[in-house]
């Protein structure tokens, strides 16, 4: 329907080059109006670097950009802003210290005598937000609502001052189902008021589910464009992968529990008021126990405390008859506890220390200041990962965040590993990860649990979760809900067990 | 072990080379500069008097390194130089003995280091803004102590540390070497020094790896305090009194200048407590050289903001890129070569 | 009500307090006459105190205030004394040269990408240095036209003056009020308190803004050393040592958050007054030692961070229960 609608944006011949590394070479990409178009890619394939390209945050190599038939050249964000490029990113949006009006129009606030006229502000915030069904206190603070109405103020404030072009760069990554259902609704809106959107996003079910047209970059080329109705799923993978995946259908298994030891720690009525809802636990040694459901069920909260890293107010944790201590962080990892948190960046790495000392570091805390580990055994340490894990990286003094996310993933499992622990968190370890580190980390989480680590492994790709997992744990609104094992680790199964206590709630 | 010591050297190599040339600088307008004359078994000389002055800012030095090392700063070391030389004054002129005033003087510093810690490690309060407070009323408190007055004393023993000398130098000279010593050897040579990096840098992923971040906090903020307790009795027993207003007064700026000098980053992570030393002792010669040199001593502060100006301005990562683009731009094409000025910039350190 | 206006209703209930707790015991507080007093000394730190609210609301902080202050009363005290300038003329060249010297800094601040702590710290030891190379000795102003100036007030009923200088610190104050609020260049000092590189990416012009906070902080540290000139009738550049301290005190206890973003004008005018308060009060009782006034303003500032702190705690608390029913943890 929209096929025949002309282009609002055509990019052609795109480069970009970093020193050491060409960032986008040669990239088309075209926008037409009245069209959802996901730009998908692994990570590092351009797509962020596209997006900056186009609404000047980067200055392109080279390369036309035309807007409405007219060659553009913005120069900041602002630039491409005021010629009808609006951007909304996935976390930094808004000001959430001043009020949703003043968000609405910093900048271009109505004026009379020379003075801000707030009454009118006020007013044609709230004219703005009904046209996305958002009746809210406009004069209040914007931290004081959901990360979904701050996203939707977003929206509106783009639409409102670009018109043309809306780039929505992972909009959906921390919203649930029905905020994403409500975010949907408002694209759909806009598209249909002729708006071109360009929408980046990991899950390939939202790009089924409102793209009309997909391109697909890969390690800065573009590989191709194509109608999202005509593309079968296993193609657009494999455009996105650059090879066929094996193929990981024949999940109906779980581990059967393969390991199926005995009982190695014992949660009974474990919980925090507040982050979750006390829940039993029982995990074997050589087991493998997935965590899944939708963000904000309580997936984190529930590693958290598992960690001491939020203390538990109610219930016990055993360990062979014994009672554990996991009052901190540091008392867990007396208990051979170890944990990889969601987000690396800002939980997990130490930035500016080298892939020696962050391998270093556990082991290091845990046998106390006054006990260093000799320079030579850190050298031993970090040598012994890096060949063990494949760290790539070219030398062990580099520091760690100039590594790439998988590397830097990897530093972060090493660093537990020498710590020779008994049971590890893992919460989300292949997100935003290239594919190689994806798959060398899935191996590593089957070989530990193979010598008798017991793990528990949070994950938002089902498919992955369910190959290595024995059981299965579903978490919705901040309680455990449902248990499955044995057969019943499935795909099917666990969204069955999400959209079940869904409907129960409903 | 040699490539160890030369990686050492090297990050100190600026801070050598610009206190070499500006001893140069000053020896050019003051010829007998450099000479030293030992009399009554005591060795004297412009040198030793640069160390000898620095030595309040330098013991400030110690402990700011490490609070900024941990993403910290301490306002208030400059007031409680001040609270501790009134209560050392307080504490020998009510009749108690040396060890008993050094003992409690010493209390008095950790104490007050002990309140900024809690306020910053428990209350989890912006580093800046809870020394402030004691920073603002520490003079009070001095003057509480002392009563309003300069409190004067003479005690033998405690005008010793002022003035007196051990191994033919002064006091203050052999208190401030043997502790930078200390601490640096206490840094380096446990873990300590690896894991407050740790700290500083990211301080979230360090507590979830099991590091006692509450208590490493502390305990810098409290390093910091006894450093100026150190400092605060030198202060004191240089001038034989204690003088609420003016004890210390600004130096906790001169000690955050000498940490910066010495090239440890104010966002926290790498540090070196030799480099902050040597910053102390640019501070110092600069002041000294501007004395002998015929200087009015009145340029002293426009130098300092000059030298901050020049620091900031190869600090900042504007210019990184510049140099980066530079070195690039002379025939080295190398991607590595915006790693190696970010690693330059952060203040890279070998141990 | 909303938390935002918390710490300001805090700090006008403190001073509300004291002031009642001061007039029970001295019922001569409550005059006219003192109100205009306290006016009239705090004309020059109030002043300052509106640029460094200013300052901090975009999560900056200005250290160089005083040494400005001082700087400036040096600089008119040389030259009134060695040239036939009128003051006037004078004042508008100082004025020129501190907000001049406010905008480098902020232009420093932005460009270098420097923290504005470091910056302002050589500021203050530029302009302080410069004092002590204009003059190292306090030098007195005796020109007419100072005279004429320092005889120019509002009476007020029951023997209180409103003095030139305090009418002028008032009239900085609801200037400050209009710029925060209500005007564009106030919004964007708010967002860049906020998030600065949001700000950014909202199109905040950041460098300009920058600039602007600390040319208007100089501005204001420049007029507040001609009102302090006026009030001592003297240039001395070791005066005003630690001003700034006084005016982050009276920004703090008045409620903005010293981290940004948050915070109001005229509760400023009501930190510096409780300031003025203590002092005015240790004054009247005579007994008690200046110094109380520092440590009672010390704890004044621990109690407001700690009010803060707490406040931050519980909004964050709020949101975290209202994220629990849809939205993500």
């Amino acid at each position: 329907m929209q096929s025949d609608n002309p282009l609002v944006l055509a990019a052609t011949g795109i480069d970009k080059s970093f020193p050491g590394a060409k960032a986008l070479d040669q990239v088309d990409f075209s926008l037409r109006r009245g069209e959802v178009h996901a730009l998908l890619g692994e990570n590092g394939a351009g797509k962020s670097t596209l997006v900056k390209c186009l609404t000047g945050a980067y200055r392109r190599n080279a390369g036309r950009i035309v807007l409405d038939g007219v060659e553009v050249d913005p120069r900041d964000t602002l630039e491409a802003q005021n010629l009808g490029i609006g951007t909304v990113y996935q976390e930094v949006n808004l000001l959430p210290n001043l009020t949703v009006a003043e968000n609405l129009f910093l900048g271009r606030q109505p004026r009379r005598f020379g003075l801000v006229d707030t009454r009118e502000m006020n007013r044609r915030a709230r004219v703005l937000l009904a046209q996305y069904d958002l009746d809210i206190d406009v004069a209040a603070g914007l931290s004081g609502y959901s990360v979904a109405v701050q996203q939707v103020v977003a929206i509106a404030r783009a639409v409102d001052l670009s018109g043309k072009v809306l780039i929505l760069d992972e909009p959906t990554a921390s919203l649930d189902a029905h905020e994403v259902a409500m975010l949907f609704r408002i694209v759909r809106r806009l598209r249909d008021r002729g708006l071109g959107i360009v929408f980046i996003t990991h899950f390939l079910e939202q790009v089924y589910e409102i793209a009309d047209r997909i391109t697909v970059l890969r390690n800065g080329r573009l590989v191709g464009t194509q109608e999202a109705a005509g593309l079968s799923r296993r193609d657009l993978i494999a455009m996105m992968l650059g090879r066929e995946l094996a193929d990981a259908a024949d999940d109906a298994h779980g581990r059967a529990a393969a390991g199926a030891g005995e009982v190695r720690f014992r949660f009974r009525n474990y919980g925090r008021s507040g982050r979750i809802r006390p829940f039993d636990l029982d995990v074997r040694a050589g087991e493998v126990v997935g965590v899944a459901g939708l963000l904000g069920s309580g997936r984190t909260e529930t590693a958290e405390i598992l960690f001491g890293a939020e203390r538990a107010d109610s219930g016990t944790a055993e360990a062979g008859g014994r009672r554990l201590d996991l009052s901190s962080p540091r008392a867990a990892i007396r208990e051979k506890f170890g944990f990889c948190p969601e987000d690396r960046k800002v939980d997990g790495i130490v930035g500016d220390l080298s892939v020696r000392e962050n391998i270093a570091l556990a082991l290091q805390a845990r046998r106390g200041w006054a006990r260093p580990l000799g320079r030579a055994e850190q050298d031993r340490l970090a040598d012994h990962y890096i060949k063990a894990l494949d760290i790539r990286t070219t030398d062990r003094e580099k520091p760690i965040r100039l590594l790439s996310g998988g590397n830097q993933q990897k530093v972060i499992l090493a660093r537990w590993l020498a710590t020779n622990p008994d049971f590890l968190i893992l919460d989300e370890p292949t997100r935003g990860i290239d594919v190689g580190a994806h798959a060398e980390i899935i191996r590593l989480i089957e070989s530990l649990c193979e010598n008798g680590m017991s793990l528990i492994v949070i994950s938002s790709e089902l498919e992955e979760l369910v190959a290595y997992s024995s059981r299965v744990i579903v978490l919705r609104d901040r309680a455990h809900v449902a248990e499955l094992s044995g057969e019943r680790v499935t795909t099917a199964a666990i969204v069955e067990a999400i959209a079940a206590t869904e409907r129960a709630q409903a | 072990m040699s490539r160890f010591l030369s990686l050492h050297v090297l990050r100190l190599l600026p801070q050598v080379a610009a206190l070499a040339v500006i001893l140069l600088m000053i020896s050019f307008a003051f010829p007998d500069f450099f000479r030293l004359e030992i009399q009554n078994g005591r060795l004297y000389g412009s040198l030793v008097d640069i160390l000898n002055r620095g030595a309040p800012v330098a013991l400030l030095a110690i402990g700011m390194t490490v609070v900024i090392a941990t993403k910290g700063i301490d306002l208030s070391v400059g007031a409680v130089m001040a609270i501790c030389g009134a209560v050392a004054a307080a504490c020998i002129t009510s009749g108690h003995s040396l060890a008993v005033t050094l003992l409690v003087t010493l209390g008095a510093g950790v104490l007050c280091g002990l309140w900024n810690g809690v306020l910053v490690a428990v209350l989890d309060i912006q580093p800046i803004i809870a020394t402030l407070v004691l920073m603002v009323a520490g003079r009070g408190i001095a003057q509480l102590i002392t009563e309003g007055a300069i409190l004067t004393f003479n005690d033998p023993g405690l005008i010793f540390i002022g003035s007196g000398s051990l191994f033919g130098l002064p006091m203050p000279v052999v208190i401030w070497l043997a502790f930078g010593i200390v601490v640096a050897l206490l840094v380096r040579r446990t873990a300590l020094g690896m894991l407050i990096e740790a700290l500083g840098i990211n301080r979230r992923a360090s507590t979830l790896s099991g590091v006692s971040t509450g208590v490493l906090l502390i305990a810098a903020y409290m390093l910091s305090g006894l450093c100026a307790a150190v400092a605060g009795i030198i202060a004191a027993a240089d001038i034989r009194g204690a003088d609420a207003n003016n004890a210390g007064l600004w130096l906790e700026l001169d000690a955050i200048l000498a940490v910066v000098i010495g090239g440890t980053s104010l966002l926290g992570g790498r540090f070196s407590i030799a480099a902050s030393l040597i910053g102390a002792m640019i501070i110092q010669a600069i002041n000294t050289g501007i004395l002998l040199s015929g200087f009015p001593p009145e340029f002293n502060l426009i130098i300092k903001a000059a030298i901050i100006v020049l620091i900031l301005v190869i600090q900042s990562p504007r210019a990184r890129t510049v140099f980066a683009w530079l070195s690039r731009s002379r025939g080295a094409a190398d991607g590595a070569g915006q790693d190696r000025a970010d690693r330059a910039g952060t203040g890279q350190e070998a141990k | 009500m909303n938390p935002r206006y918390f710490p300001l209703a805090a700090t006008v209930a403190i001073f509300l307090l004291a002031y009642l707790v001061c007039y029970l015991q001295y019922p001569n507080m409550l005059s006219t006459r003192v109100i205009g007093n306290l006016l009239t000394d705090n004309a020059f730190l109030g002043i300052a105190a509106v640029g460094m609210t200013f300052v901090i609301l975009s999560g900056g902080i200005d250290l160089s205030v005083g040494a400005v202050i001082a700087f400036t009363g040096v600089f008119l005290a040389v030259l009134l004394q060695s040239t036939a300038i009128h003051p006037l003329a004078a004042f508008g060249l100082a004025l020129v040269i501190t907000t001049a010297f406010g905008a480098l800094m902020g232009a420093i601040i932005h460009h270098l990408q420097m923290p504005p702590f470091i910056v302002t710290l050589a500021g203050m030891f530029l302009a302080r240095g410069m004092a002590f190379v204009l003059s190292i000795d306090s030098i007195p102003i005796r020109h007419p036209f100072y005279a004429t100036l320092k005889g120019l007030y509002y009476k007020l009923p029951g023997g209180g003056r409103i003095t030139l200088i305090g009418g002028l610190m008032l009239a900085v104050f609801a200037a400050g009020m209009l710029i925060a609020h209500r005007t564009r260049f106030g919004a964007n000092v708010y967002a860049l308190g906020g998030d600065i590189a949001t700000a950014q990416l909202m199109g905040v012009p950041v460098g300009r803004t920058t600039v602007a906070i600390y040319a208007l902080s100089g501005f204001l540290a420049g007029l507040a050393g001609i009102v302090f000139s006026l009030y001592t009738s003297a240039g001395y550049s070791l005066a005003t040592v630690g001003v700034e301290l006084d005016a982050i005190a009276a920004v703090v206890i008045g409620g903005t958050l010293l981290t940004g973003g948050s915070g109001f004008v005229a509760g400023t005018l009501v930190g510096l007054l409780i300031q003025g308060l203590i002092q005015t009060y240790i004054t009247f009782d005579g007994s008690l030692s200046s110094w109380w006034t520092k440590i009672l303003i010390g704890l004044l500032l621990f109690a407001f961070i700690l009010l803060q702190k707490g406040l931050i705690h519980i909004s964050d608390r709020r949101r975290r229960a209202a994220a629990t029913v849809p939205a993500a943890s």
